[in-house]
């Protein structure tokens, strides 16, 4: 100990060395990998030689335009869908939830005890032909007679937004419950609506929130690929479908390894403008 | 173990090796353990004490009440050799994906014996890249009840590497509870009754064998044109959303369950589900005939591998292995046996499963199926074209 009072400022460094080795074990060695692999060429009976092959690039967004853009819109419309659905639910629990709240977060968390593919054929069962919601919405005259739920769009946007739902409702509910109460008194002492209360001082204290939220649904979400290959036909295949089966099926990793390098970028300038949009100090809350 | 290779063992193996002691054979017996990993066709007559066998799911005898695999145990008892068994294998492309780094790299995939299919393109590559080991003949008397039809396929020709596990057809399944017989592809792909409720095998070999048959081409001839033809087909029935999925064989809930009216389907699948709302058949046109084959990775165990190989082509065994036996509560595989004889041995114990025709065929069933042109499965251009249209 008396080496790192001598060398206090060394403290910070050693606090950042086991995250910062982490990362570059387990991310930024990959990506290295994954980045040499995107420019290569061959094939695996012959083996694959690095050439500066950029055509990969170029070939993925020629061909593969459409599974990019696809992801990029389910995952918006799940994220959009999750935010509607599990603001309320926050916003009832930390501010409604009283001695229940502990236990009603738990209920948010419960079904995640199960695994993601299970949860999803779950799904699969859920809105199959013959099953209560088909029925029903036949019923109702939503869905025409012999119409279906599964193997449609709808059917992996539900289920894209059910499994990344905790992910928006836990991040909203921690800003939510940090808000100070006297605030929202304050402003309806000022002759504030409830409405205008809620949309001057709420909603801005929960943005940190919202934005977390929104990334940790959106992200992975674009890159999802279970929820397209079990609930949705191929009409419906995500991008990550296509690097599943270039990676696994065609064993044609360069191909494989520049989509998902597309699919970053697309997914970083997507943050980008919507960090710009909303403003960086957002994301890490740091004024409110 | 000991990753250290002495001189000793060195010279033991070059002497194993038979003929000269190769690279690959140096580096499985680094990769191996204490235990002999055979470097050649002529490897050390001593058995190891467990074999290592990694197979699919479902696919060998099992006693339900004590979930055990009856012919294993007898292996164990009669060789004192503990089989090591493994349900790893779900589909060929992921499994090879899993094991073509060690082996690329020359080491060893800790299995003595794995099961590929032939109408994939990992099987033939497996062997073209020399990732398997020579299989032990002399160890394999029984290989003599393999039956005609296997014993000369194009990517072994003289069956030196690889030995069949079970074999299976590939035709159309549908339930009898939604539709009337669906007995043709082109029934399949475009009844205007099953609209959304069908499904395609995602395996091209399967697929397009039975969608070329129906348009009149040969499966074991592919052409570009012949080719083209069939892949527009299922592009049409995509496009008009007849076709709900591509499936492995993942049919078998929907289809039990009333999702799908109809499904390209395996023929064990369908014998083993026993619904009786449930049938199969070969379409009108003909059906595909695929083979599941045990290999030794590089660094496998041959002799050991070899002797269970010559056990499992013994026919009573393989009687066992395929009908499983009623009075002991043990279900069988139910797929097609590549041993003959062991219809034989299954009538005297099993005469309700020996006389089912899915699993031991007529011979007017086995003239309608067809292999699929191996050729056409390594071509690369092919199997992108078929990746795109299944992947949407």
């Amino acid at each position: 100990m008396g080496y790192l009072h001598r060398h206090r400022q060394l403290t910070p460094y050693l606090l950042l060395a086991p995250g910062v080795l982490w990362l570059a074990v387990f991310f930024l060695v990959p990506l290295g990998f994954l980045a040499y692999q995107s420019l290569q060429s061959g094939n695996i009976d012959f083996g694959y030689a690095f050439t500066w092959a950029w055509g990969n690039y170029w070939n993925a967004i020629r061909d593969y335009r459409g599974h990019f853009i696809r992801s990029l819109e389910y995952a918006g419309i799940a994220t959009l869908l999750a935010l509607v659905l599990s603001y309320p639910v926050a916003y009832w629990i930390a501010f409604r939830g009283g001695r229940w709240k502990n236990l009603l977060l738990l209920l948010i968390v419960a079904p995640f005890f199960v695994t993601y593919l299970i949860r999803t054929l779950a799904w699969e069962t859920i809105l199959s032909d013959h099953g209560v919601v088909v029925n029903t919405l036949q019923h109702l005259h939503i869905l025409a007679p012999g119409g279906r739920v599964l193997a449609t769009s709808t059917a992996v946007v539900t289920g894209i937004t059910y499994n990344f739902l905790p992910f928006m409702a836990l991040p909203l509910y921690v800003s939510l419950e940090q808000i100070d109460h006297t605030l929202i008194e304050a402003a309806q002492d000022l002759y504030a609506s409830k409405w205008k209360a809620f949309l001057r001082v709420t909603l801005p204290l929960s943005l940190p929130g919202l934005v977390a939220g929104t990334l940790l649904t959106f992200i992975p979400a674009a890159g999802d690929f279970i929820n397209a290959q079990l609930l949705g036909s191929p009409n419906n295949h995500m991008i990550g479908n296509v690097i599943q089966s270039k990676f696994l099926e065609l064993t044609d990793y360069p191909a494989a390894a520049s989509m998902s390098f597309i699919l970053m970028a697309a997914i970083l300038v997507a943050v980008i403008v919507y960090a710009r949009a909303v403003g960086t100090e957002q994301l890490t809350g740091t004024t409110v | 173990m000991t990753d250290v290779l002495t001189r000793r063992q060195l010279l033991h193996r070059a002497a194993a090796g038979g003929t000269v002691l190769t690279l690959p054979g140096l580096l499985a017996a680094c990769g191996g353990s204490t235990k002999e990993s055979g470097s050649g066709s002529t490897s050390s007559h001593k058995l190891a004490k467990t074999l290592r066998f990694s197979n699919w799911t479902l696919y060998i005898d099992t006693n339900n009440k004590t979930h055990s695999h009856p012919s294993l145990q007898q292996f164990q008892q009669k060789y004192g050799t503990t089989v090591d068994y493994t349900e790893d294998i779900n589909d060929n492309a992921g499994y090879f994906g899993k094991i073509q780094g060690p082996l690329s790299r020359g080491q060893s995939i800790g299995r003595d014996i794995i099961v590929l299919t032939d109408n994939d393109r990992y099987l033939s590559l497996m062997i073209k890249k020399g990732w398997t080991e020579k299989l032990d003949k002399s160890a394999i008397p029984n290989m003599k009840n393999l039956l005609g039809v296997q014993q000369h396929p194009g990517f072994d020709p003289n069956r030196d590497y690889s030995l069949p596990w079970q074999s299976g057809m590939t035709g159309i399944a549908y339930n009898d509870k939604l539709t009337d017989p669906i007995l043709s592809v082109d029934d399949l792909l475009s009844n205007p009754k099953l609209k959304g409720k069908v499904t395609v095998l995602n395996s091209m070999g399967d697929a397009l064998s039975l969608v070329m048959l129906s348009n009149g081409d040969d499966p074991a001839k592919v052409t570009d044109q012949s080719f083209n033809n069939a892949i527009k087909r299922i592009e049409a029935a995509v496009h008009s959303k007849q076709i709900r999925q591509f499936t492995g064989n993942d049919y078998a809930p929907p289809l039990a369950k009333g999702d799908l009216a109809a499904a390209m389907s395996w023929s064990g699948d369908i014998a083993q589900i026993g619904n009786p709302h449930i049938h199969w058949n070969v379409p009108k046109d003909g059906g595909a005939l695929w083979t599941d084959n045990m290999i030794i990775p590089k660094g496998g165990d041959v002799y050991t591998a070899s002797v269970f190989m010559n056990y499992v082509y013994d026919p009573k065994v393989a009687a066992e292995i395929e009908g499983g036996n009623p009075k002991t509560g043990d279900t069988g595989v139910y797929y097609i046996s590549p041993v003959s004889g062991a219809r034989q041995e299954l009538l005297k114990v099993n005469p309700a499963i020996a006389k089912n025709t899915l699993i031991f065929p007529t011979k007017k069933m086995l003239s309608t199926v067809h292999l699929f042109d191996n050729n056409a499965l390594n071509n690369e251009k092919y199997l992108t074209a078929w990746q795109n249209l299944i992947s949407g």
